[in-house]
Formats: C-alpha cells, sequence, structure tokens
C-alpha cells in the first residue's frame, strides 16, 4: 500500500447478547485527514471507537490503526492514538497541570519534556491561568478543553475525539473547531464522531455516516452531496426577474443540461457538469434578465436525514 | 505502573482517609504503649520470660493489662479496616470518576494500574504499621531499658511482613468487590461485612466452634477421642477464617514459649517442658498460616484479574 491508512477496519463486528451493535463495518481514514464519523445515537459510534482503541473486543473483524491490529497491539495503537471520550474525567484532587503529567508520564515523557509540552498544550486550549487550579473546581467546558490538551500532550498521529463540543459555548466551539482544522498541518490525523452536524460539515475532509452499525455511506463532502441528493448531477439554480416559458427550452438546448424546473422566478437545472457560463449566456442571448445563479450547495444536513430516513425505513 | 504507583501514593497520603487511618494506628499505638506499661511485669512472670528464655522485648506487643489489649490485637482489628479503606473504591472511584478510560486509553496495560494501586496500597500499610512497631519499640525500649535481641528483631521484622501480607489480603478482596460494583457503597460495605462475619461472629462469638460441636457431638462424658476429634474440629472451622490464621500466626511469633498450635491434653502438657521454641521451629509452625494467608490474596487479586480484564471500559 502506497497510501498509509490511518484507520482500516474490515468485517468489524460487536455485539451485546442479541442486540447486534456495530455490524460487518468496512472504512478506511487516510492519512492526514479530518475524518467525522456521524450517526444516530445508538449507532456504534463509540463502540467502534473503543474497538479502535482496544478497549473493546470486536466480536469478528480487524481494525488497523496505522498497520497495528488495535485488538492484538493495543499498546502500540494507544502509542500513537489520543483519545478524548464523551465524558471526560480528571482527578478532581490534582490540579490540570498535575493531570497532564501524570499523563504524561504513563507515555513515558521525560519530566522536562513534560513540563514544555505542558506549557505548550495548556496555551493551545486557553488554560494557561487555570493551570495551577484544582480540576474539581473546571467547568464543563473546561474539563472538555483540558480533555483536549490531555490528547494533545502525548503529540499523536491519531486524534479520535468523541462528542468534543458537548458542553461548550459557541466561542469554545468555534476555537475548538478551529483547533481540529489545523491539526491536519501538523500531520495529525483526526476521527471526529459527532451529531452536530454544521460542526463537522466545517472541519471535516470526509465523513462516515453510521446507522444500526453499518456505514451507510462514506467518502467527501462535496462529493457525497452530489452523489446522494442528484444522482451525481450538479443543480443549477437561476433566478430570472421575468420569466417566461420559453426559456427553459432555450436552455434545455445547452449541451448537457438533462433537466429543467421551473418554481415561480427560479429555474432549477440539472447538469451533468459545472455549466454556469454556458447557462448565463444563453440567458442572456434570449434577452430575459438574469438576477441570480448558484451552483446547489448541497449541506450535511440534506445527505443526512436522506441516509437516515432511508436507513429507518 | 510506577507512574501510577507514584501517583496513587501521592493521593493516598495527601487524602484526609490516611489522615484518620493514621489517627487510628496512633491510638492504637497509645493504648498498646498504655497496656505495656501497666501490664508487661505481670506478663513476663506469668510466661517466666525474665526467668528462663529473656524474650523481654518482645512483651512490649503482646502485654495487656486488665481490659486493655495488647498492641498485637488493636493492630489485628486496625489492619484490615486500613486494608479495605485503600482498597474500596480503587477501581470503581476511576470508573465514576471518568478517569479510567483516559488512563486506558494511555500506553499502559491494563493489569499494571491494577498493579500499581496494589503497590501503593502494600507501601502505604507498611509505612503505617512499621511507624506503628518503631514508635512503641522506641516507646517501650525507654520504659523499660532492656533492648531487644537480633532473634526478637528478626521476629519483630517477620511480624511486620505477616501483618502487611494480611493487610494485603483485606485489600486484596476490597480491590475485588470495587472491580465487581459500579458503586463505591457496595465495595465497601460487602468486605467490611465478611470481616465481621468472620472476625465477631466467626471467632469471637464462637460461630465456626459451634458449627464444629453441631457436627462432632462432644461432651464431659464422651470418649477422649471423641473430644479430640471435636477439638481439631473446632480449630479447622476457626482457621476458615483469615483473622484466626493470622492471630495463631502472631502469637506464634511473638510468644516464643507458646508450644505448637495443635491439641495437647493436660496429660502430655504436664510433660512440657517450658521453654521457647528457636526462630526456625516457630517459622515451620506458621508457615502454613502464612501460606494460606498470601494464596488468599493471590484468589482475591486472580479474580480481580479476570473480572477486570474482561471488562469494558465506557466512557459513561
Amino acid at each position: 500500500m502506497a497510501d498509509t491508512l490511518a484507520i482500516e477496519t474490515k468485517g468489524l463486528t460487536k455485539n451485546y447478547g442479541k442486540v447486534t451493535v456495530v455490524d460487518h463495518l468496512n472504512f478506511h481514514v487516510k492519512e492526514r485527514e479530518v475524518f467525522g464519523l456521524l450517526g444516530p445515537n445508538g449507532a456504534g459510534k463509540t463502540t467502534t471507537i473503543l474497538m479502535m482503541l482496544g478497549l473493546t473486543e470486536p466480536v469478528s473483524g480487524t481494525v488497523r490503526v496505522f498497520g497495528f491490529d488495535s485488538t492484538r497491539e493495543p499498546i502500540k495503537v494507544k502509542r500513537i492514538a489520543g483519545y478524548l471520550p464523551e465524558s471526560v474525567g480528571f482527578y478532581d484532587s490534582l490540579t490540570a497541570r498535575e493531570n497532564l503529567e501524570f499523563v504524561a508520564d504513563l507515555n513515558n515523557i521525560s519530566r522536562a519534556e513534560s513540563k514544555q509540552r505542558v506549557d505548550k498544550v495548556l496555551e493551545m486550549v486557553g488554560l494557561t491561568k487555570e493551570r495551577d487550579m484544582l480540576t474539581g473546581k473546571f467547568s464543563r467546558g473546561m474539563k472538555q478543553r483540558l480533555g483536549i490538551a490531555d490528547v494533545l500532550i502525548k503529540e499523536p498521529k491519531l486524534i479520535i475525539l468523541d462528542e468534543p463540543t458537548s458542553g461548550l459555548d459557541p466561542q469554545g466551539i468555534n476555537q475548538l473547531l478551529d483547533l481540529i482544522a489545523g491539526l491536519p498541518g501538523m500531520g495529525t490525523t483526526v476521527l471526529l464522531s459527532s451529531h452536530q452536524l454544521y460542526q463537522v460539515q466545517r472541519v471535516c475532509h470526509s465523513i462516515g455516516i453510521l446507522s444500526r452499525g453499518k456505514m451507510v455511506i462514506e467518502g467527501s463532502i462535496d462529493k457525497l452531496g452530489r452523489e446522494a441528493m442528484a444522482g451525481g448531477r450538479f443543480v443549477i439554480e437561476v433566478e430570472i426577474a421575468e420569466p417566461k416559458a420559453e426559456l427553459a427550452d432555450i436552455i434545455r438546448k445547452v449541451r448537457g443540461v438533462e433537466k429543467v424546473e421551473a418554481d415561480g422566478n427560479t429555474l432549477k437545472i440539472s447538469t451533468n457538469s459545472d455549466l454556469r457560463s454556458q447557462i448565463s449566456k444563453a440567458v442572456v442571448n434570449s434577452n430575459a434578465l438574469l438576477v441570480q445563479m448558484k451552483l446547489h450547495e448541497f449541506s450535511l444536513d440534506d445527505i443526512y436525514m436522506k441516509y437516515f430516513k432511508e436507513s429507518q425505513d | 505502573m510506577l507512574a501510577i504507583m507514584r501517583k496513587e501514593l501521592a493521593d493516598y497520603f495527601n487524602s484526609i482517609r490516611f489522615l484518620v487511618l493514621f489517627l487510628l494506628v496512633l491510638v492504637a499505638s497509645g493504648f498498646g504503649l498504655y497496656a505495656v506499661q501497666q501490664g508487661i511485669r505481670a506478663t513476663l512472670e506469668a510466661s517466666q520470660a525474665v526467668t528462663t528464655s529473656g524474650f523481654v522485648f518482645l512483651a512490649l506487643f503482646t502485654a495487656y493489662y486488665q481490659n486493655i489489649p495488647p498492641l498485637t490485637f488493636s493492630l489485628g482489628l486496625i489492619v484490615p479496616i486500613v486494608g479495605i479503606a485503600l482498597g474500596f473504591d480503587a477501581i470503581n472511584s476511576e470508573r465514576s470518576g471518568g478517569t479510567m478510560s483516559r488512563i486506558l486509553s494511555q500506553p499502559v496495560y491494563r493489569d499494571s494500574v491494577f498493579n500499581g494501586k496494589f503497590l501503593a496500597g502494600i507501601i502505604t500499610m507498611t509505612i503505617m504499621i512499621g511507624t506503628t512497631l518503631l514508635l512503641v519499640a522506641g516507646y517501650g525500649l525507654r520504659m523499660i531499658g532492656v533492648p531487644p535481641t537480633a532473634y526478637e528483631f528478626i521476629r519483630l521484622f517477620i511480624y511486620l511482613v505477616i501483618t502487611v501480607i494480611y493487610g494485603a489480603f483485606w485489600m486484596a478482596l476490597a480491590m475485588l468487590f470495587s472491580v465487581i460494583f459500579k458503586r463505591a457503597a457496595g465495595s465497601l460495605l460487602i468486605p467490611i461485612a465478611i470481616f465481621l462475619v468472620f472476625y465477631f461472629f466467626w471467632v469471637m462469638l464462637g460461630l465456626g466452634p459451634a458449627i464444629a460441636n453441631a457436627l462432632v457431638p462432644a461432651g464431659s462424658e464422651s470418649t477422649l477421642e471423641t473430644q479430640i476429634k471435636n477439638a481439631e474440629m473446632q480449630l479447622t472451622f476457626l482457621r476458615f477464617s483469615p483473622s484466626y490464621l493470622f492471630q495463631e500466626a502472631f502469637v506464634m511469633l511473638l510468644v516464643p514459649v507458646s508450644k505448637g498450635l495443635g491439641i495437647i491434653t493436660v496429660a502430655q502438657a504436664e510433660y512440657m517442658i517450658q521453654n521457647p521454641l528457636s526462630l526456625g521451629q516457630s517459622l515451620m509452625v506458621i508457615w502454613p498460616h502464612v501460606v494460606g494467608l498470601i494464596s488468599l490474596s493471590a484468589i482475591c487479586f486472580g479474580i480481580s484479574y479476570i473480572i477486570f480484564m474482561k471488562q469494558e471500559i465506557r466512557a459513561t
């Protein structure tokens, strides 16, 4: 394999009693990308993550993290992967810095090095002022940020974040998302599990939607949108000031246009490629008054709802 | 593992729990000293140590005065409580605090979490018990002015080791329940209940001997054979209790004039010579007890291991 995969699962299955939580899951995350693992509650996101870290054993199938089998070599995986659980806990009787130093100690990071790193990561998450405060007195949001620092301190190649934005205020969410978006630049791969669609859309390069333990769709966001909603076509919306009936016919004649639907002042044009310049030329040539024209972008909401609905039916 | 042990030790020493336990231990040694001050002369005369064997220093730990128990007795009561207090929330507090999944997502083996905590507990207990013994030894030395002989010193050291093993058993038991139970309340109450059953009911209130009596009834009119059988059965049942094992072990160690632990008839006793056992002989008598205590801890440890390894570590 020329392209190193950060995470690769093959036929990953886990059940609790008769309930299958993760069902023959196959997906992969490329190195240096932000991958969003989406899905409703109970879809198997956390269980999948636990299996990646060797905290739970799969019934069948394998997970590989940078080539290491998570079930057989969990220590090697944990050495390069950092995990922020959904509800992260700290030792309330220790200060923020002591908590981080303990984790550094567990990772065999030397004293001197750990001091430096603690200062660095605390600054990254904006907790420099609170570093000598007992974590028992931390607010939920502060704990969440300390959790991020806790993951960053071992400088992992892969960061797994389980619902990292829960409990954060809007400003905190923004800061966190900026931080996540900057991680691939530092050579880190991020797996973000969430059901906050907007946030995932903002930072993720590609997504996978889990439903009932199965990956219903996987790929990059813009590609997914077109494939999912428009069958791989582009949808261009054209708004005209005084629409005439024959305009639709004129546009239909443009090469590559497949379908035109009129909806009041707006025309929805399905095409097989980005034909905005050709269409605008046709509209202007027909003496119609073009108000605006845009390429329809599919939001994650659309994709999510579509697939979520499908898998429920 | 060392990292976890360091952290746990620091935690223990800074906690209020440790302070309370230490006060308890101090009170016990205070009581012990008082008992010694009042009763050492009588104890020594009774055991004829002054005239025959010369184990004066050891009497500091076994002398009692009327209702005030000797130090060893108080330690036998306190050490299990210390062990349980150190171990009862070892695993489930991490779990409920959400720190377990954070630690286990670091490159550490699960057993090193367990071992680190156990080791830290043992070190803490050793420090506590060692301090008590040194305290009593030091004050006692001032009081009686008789320095310990080398043999007495070795016996005291072995006593320390056995006491730590005894405490370690109760800690392992408490840790076992901290793995099984999600809440600290359950994992505290059940080991304490077990301790109460085996200490008060089984040994002190005679539940164990009572069962033996029911199995092999014997009265004053029964044959010698039945009586001996009855006595042996009683002893066997008593030895089901870890507390009794410990008690027998330390008595043999610290009161060298005591003879073996089997049944001795009055006729036999008449021919016994009141001289102390040598250290090797004493150790030989209590060896099964020590092995028993260690294997009890090992069993608790093993079960906890198996359950803990298979448990799923979820954050919520």
